[in-house]
């Protein structure tokens, strides 16, 4: 999929940075992400994740430093950048006003699949979703939960080679989100990169490596097990609170 | 291609998929166009005169006749008390009043002329110089024909006169409606093209679908294409309603050249349209953008020559006419629905349309960034 | 107390902060006094003629001259063939043509008599009607000053006068309606919206469970929106007084108190709109539809209620605009007292109790 030199690594980025003003929102942060791999970024409300996430999906400039994303520059080539990812916002993104077939149809359509394709991939959908009988309803009439998943599989339908997932299980029960955490396993064991955001750090245990933030640097990288040997935890959830009360910003 | 194609499905269901909004779309302008056609008429009739009469002459009794008679003036008040003028013009119950003053009849007999006092209420500026002009103009006539009873009028001019002789062409009627109509069509054209196209972008700004729409590799002509043409198609539907409500409830026939209407519609939308996605990259919420949409909508209607002329208008003004694009659209059809104009009639105004729209597409295009 | 200064000043800080609408709200005013004060006006000036003179004498040449002339004319061509000035005018190129006949000096000077035929484009017939008007005015004037004017007997003089707007400007019939038109926009539409916003994004359920009244909670929402029309009045009279040179003749705290009536008919209906609806759209489009519309046709500004079929006429006796629209007008352009308008503003006041009743009968209903 990708052609550029970078072939091992999904996302790397060199001392990344985005001001706003004189507001340093993030701080020349430096990071690779492997293939297949699940990436936590972890950050308290304002720590600067949403804004990284939104320069690595080229929807915002980085003010300095570099980032590649599937082996393209996101300063230089964003556009190539986006034929390579999926994204699934905060904020809920599929129209309420459209049909379920109809929602994936037209981001199908966004993504230059042929009408074959999205045939295809609607059928399966349905099919692993076991939402053949929601095919034809409303988004808006469907429970939260069902939506995120939904949103989910739309996200990878063009199989991109990393989806972004910016804290994707808001709002969501328990269940619904062991579900969408299986859902996220499955995807990486056909070689998608997950890079996902999150303030949920039981969350943060299911992440492969996890990246934490604070006041817009990152304060710590790495296995989940490491890190809680480094820092002397039981959980992710210690880890963090260790790094994070130190901080002087928050939203 | 089929990218495209999807996008452009997918605005068209939106859009069906409500149905208030889309009762709205089509009844609305079909609505505005019955009714308004039938308020916006400036044609000054029906004035109210008021007449106090202190002289009770067979002259006097005549010319108040003569007001009778008028298809301009209504006889609505009259009196021989000199106070009541002033009341009646408070009150609204006269437009203006005519007193005749006592031995009207005797002083122009025996001094060869005599006055008239006229007072009218000017509150409205053109409605009382127009009224002052028709009171003129009757007592004129009532004028010869007083002399007409004394002397066999003509044979007694021996000097040359001049005979304007006016012929009013594409409205034999006078009819204030058939000039309005066209200019209302086009204002409603304007409103759903330029208003909602606007409004279905901030929407989607509001909801946050957008952002999925900018991490998506859609190129930014494609995704202001897929925004333009579903309004573009929609402003064909009201044209040919309105042009349907036009014939069919004010008698305004299309004429052979009708298609040339359709023609310069299709440029036109591209502008107006093009003016909505503009106008929608500089706004956040739909309250926001519909403000804006109508300060604007309120410029262009005032300045497009659609209630008063553009050449009586001051060279300031003169020049936003001439770059608002409302003001070709409204002429382009009154020329093709009045005057049956061809299209190289149309040929100067087809030629600024174009430009404009092309700049506002251009602008558009410009403005709406998928990353900041 | 404090509670409700308190809400009152959050809603002040919510519309101060949306600078663009808040733009938007001083702009229609300004704009539409300067364009109806300066830009528009039923004049007819500069309309362009096309002279097709068949005579070529020194009477045709002096005729277009006159016409050329006048402010109300301009010669934008010359032609002796008439088909070229149908052409023109259907193009549009044209407003009217003059058609001067041959031998149109001998025809006065031998024959005492000569026709001139005058085509106008009649698509405007007030265009159309005055245009021969002032053609007449002009020719006679020619033909007096060539033979002088006939002695002629009988004659009956006209001396008239133009009471209240002696210049004859269009401003003195508009600026009481932008005033209607204004207040309807911020006291109807913006008030509305903006409740039913908060009842959108929730926030109207933690007022509902919140000790406050919550019938508090919505007069504190309604207050900004009085003060800022008030200003706007303000803005208004003060743009109209220095800038139109439209008198203020009547008592001024009259005309506040008159404004301040509407002001609350125009905000109890805003709130009744709050009331029925949950969504920004629709309550846009009542505002729109319900008021803005009727208001502009049948204020009595915009379009001549007397020329209307009989049941527009009709319909047009229960929108409130029109009653302040001709209270506006009695005090501000005639000078009249609370005599002339106490019955408008009773009914306004009798409109208001209305739209509050509604109001508070659903706002009951939902807590129920």
């Amino acid at each position: 999929m990708s052609t550029a030199l970078l072939d091992t690594w999904s996302i790397e980025t060199r001392d990344l940075t985005k001001k706003f003003g004189d507001f340093t929102a993030v701080d020349r942060i430096s990071f690779k992400v492997g293939k297949g791999e699940i990436f936590g970024f972890l950050g308290a409300n304002g720590a600067g994740k949403t804004t990284a996430m939104r320069m690595l999906t080229g929807l915002l400039n980085p003010t300095s430093g570099s980032a590649f994303v599937a082996g393209y520059n996101i300063a230089t080539d964003p556009e190539s950048v986006k034929r390579n990812i999926g994204y699934m916002s905060q904020k809920f993104s599929l129209y309420q006003d459209l049909r379920v077939w109809e929602n994936i149809e037209y981001y199908g359509g966004l993504y230059g699949m042929s009408l074959k394709e999205i045939r295809e991939a609607t059928g399966r959908m349905m099919e692993d979703l076991g939402m053949n009988a929601e095919k034809n309803v409303l988004v808006s009439e469907l429970p939260l939960g069902w939506k995120q998943k939904l949103a989910f599989s739309i996200a990878i339908m063009h199989h991109p080679g990393i989806v972004f997932l910016d804290e994707p299980t808001g709002g969501v029960d328990p269940i619904t989100r062991r579900q969408f955490w299986n859902m996220i396993y499955q995807t990486a064991r056909e070689g998608i990169t997950i890079f996902v955001t999150t303030h949920y750090m039981d969350e943060a245990e299911y992440c492969e490596r996890v990246a934490i933030m604070v006041d817009g640097k990152i304060e710590a990288i790495g296995k989940t097990s490491e890190l809680k040997s480094a820092y002397h935890a039981g959980s992710m959830d210690e880890v963090f609170y260790l790094l994070a009360r130190g901080a002087t910003r928050s939203e | 291609m089929t990218a495209f194609f999807l996008i452009l499905k997918k605005e068209f269901r939106q859009i069906f998929r409500d149905p208030a909004i889309l009762r709205l779309i089509f009844l609305m302008p079909v609505l505005q166009l019955i009714i308004l056609p039938f308020a916006a008429d400036y044609e000054v009739k029906n004035i109210k005169v008021g007449i106090i009469d202190l002289d009770h002459s067979d002259y006097s009794r005549s010319l108040i006749t003569k007001f009778e008679n008028s298809s301009y003036f209504k006889l609505a008040v009259y009196s021989s008390d000199h106070h009541q003028a002033l009341k009646w013009l408070e009150k609204e119950e006269a437009d203006l009043v005519i007193e005749i003053p006592p031995r009207f009849e005797s002083t122009l007999i025996r001094e060869n002329s005599a006055t008239l006092q006229l007072v009218v209420n000017a509150v409205n500026g053109t409605k009382g110089n127009l009224g002052a002009a028709y009171t003129s103009g009757v007592i004129q006539q009532f004028n010869q024909e007083i002399r007409k009873d004394w002397f066999e009028f003509p044979r007694f001019n021996p000097e040359p006169f001049i005979t304007v002789v006016p012929i009013s062409l594409y409205n034999p009627y006078s009819d204030y409606q058939r000039f309005m109509v066209p200019g209302i069509l086009a204002v409603l054209l304007t409103m759903t093209g330029g208003f909602l196209s606007a409004l279905n972008i901030v929407k989607e700004k509001e909801l946050g679908t957008i952002e999925q729409l900018n991490v998506s590799p859609i190129r930014k002509y494609q995704f202001i294409l897929g925004k333009l043409v579903p309004f573009w198609l929609l402003g064909f539907v009201i044209l040919t309603l309105g042009l349907v409500v036009s014939y069919v409830v004010h008698g305004i026939a299309p004429g052979t050249n009708i298609g040339n209407i359709y023609i310069f519609t299709a440029l036109y939308l591209l502008a107006i349209v093009g003016f909505g996605l503009l106008l929608s990259n500089f706004t956040s919420t739909q309250q926001q953008a519909m403000m804006v949409a109508f300060f604007f909508m309120l410029i262009f209607i005032l300045l497009s020559g659609l209630y008063t002329t553009i050449e009586s208008m001051p060279p300031w003004a003169q020049k936003i006419a001439y770059i608002n694009p409302l003001t070709y659209m409204v002429d382009a059809m009154r020329m093709v629905l009045l005057k049956g104009a061809t299209l190289r009639d149309l040929l100067p105004h087809l030629r600024v349309i174009a430009a404009i729209g092309i700049v506002l597409n251009f602008l558009a295009i410009w403005t709406y960034h998928k990353r900041s | 107390m404090n509670q409700l200064k308190a809400f009152i000043l959050k809603e002040i800080f919510h519309i101060l902060r949306d600078r663009k609408t808040l733009l938007v709200l001083f702009g229609i005013p300004v704009a539409q006094i300067i364009l109806f004060g300066f830009a528009l006006s039923n004049e007819v000036k500069n309309t362009r003629l096309l002279v097709c003179d068949q005579a070529h004498d020194s009477y045709s040449a002096l005729l277009t001259s006159r016409l050329d002339a006048s402010r109300y004319f301009d010669v934008t061509g010359y032609t002796e063939n008439p088909e070229k000035g149908l052409a023109d005018l259907r193009a549009g190129t044209a407003h009217m043509v003059v058609v001067i006949p041959q031998d149109f000096a001998g025809k006065l000077d031998h024959g005492n008599e000569a026709n001139i035929q005058l085509l106008t484009d009649g698509t405007n017939p007030n265009l159309a009607a005055t245009i021969q008007l002032y053609v007449q005015a002009i020719v006679n004037d020619f033909r007096n000053d060539m033979y002088g004017k006939p002695d002629l007997p009988y004659e009956i003089g006209v001396s008239p006068r133009m009471l209240y707007n002696p210049q004859l400007k269009g401003s003195y019939t508009f600026v009481p309606g932008v005033m209607a038109m204004v207040l309807m926009i911020i006291c109807t539409l913006m008030t509305s919206v903006s409740i039913v916003r908060e009842k959108e994004l929730g926030n109207m359920e933690m007022l509902l469970v919140s000790p406050m009244n919550p019938m508090t909670a919505i007069f504190s929402k309604a207050v900004p929106y009085l003060m800022l029309s008030l200003l706007l009045v303000t803005v208004i009279l003060i743009l109209s007084v220095t800038v139109l040179e439209v008198p203020i003749r009547g008592n001024i705290l009259l005309l506040y108190l008159v404004s301040f009536v509407f002001i609350i008919t125009s905000l109890s209906f805003g709130l009744a709109i709050s009331t029925v609806t949950n969504s920004q759209q629709v309550a846009m489009l009542i505002s729109l539809m319900g008021l803005m519309l009727p208001t502009l046709m049948f204020g009595g500004f915009m379009f001549p209620i007397e020329n209307m079929p009989l049941p527009l006429q009709v319909v047009s006796n229960i929108v409130p605009a029109k009653w302040f629209y001709y209270s506006i007008n009695d005090i501000m352009i005639k000078g009249l007292g609370l005599s002339a308008v106490y019955q408008r503003v009773l009914l306004l006041i009798g409109y208001s109790a209305v739209f509050l009743a509604i109001s508070f009968r659903n706002f009951k209903i939902r807590l129920a």
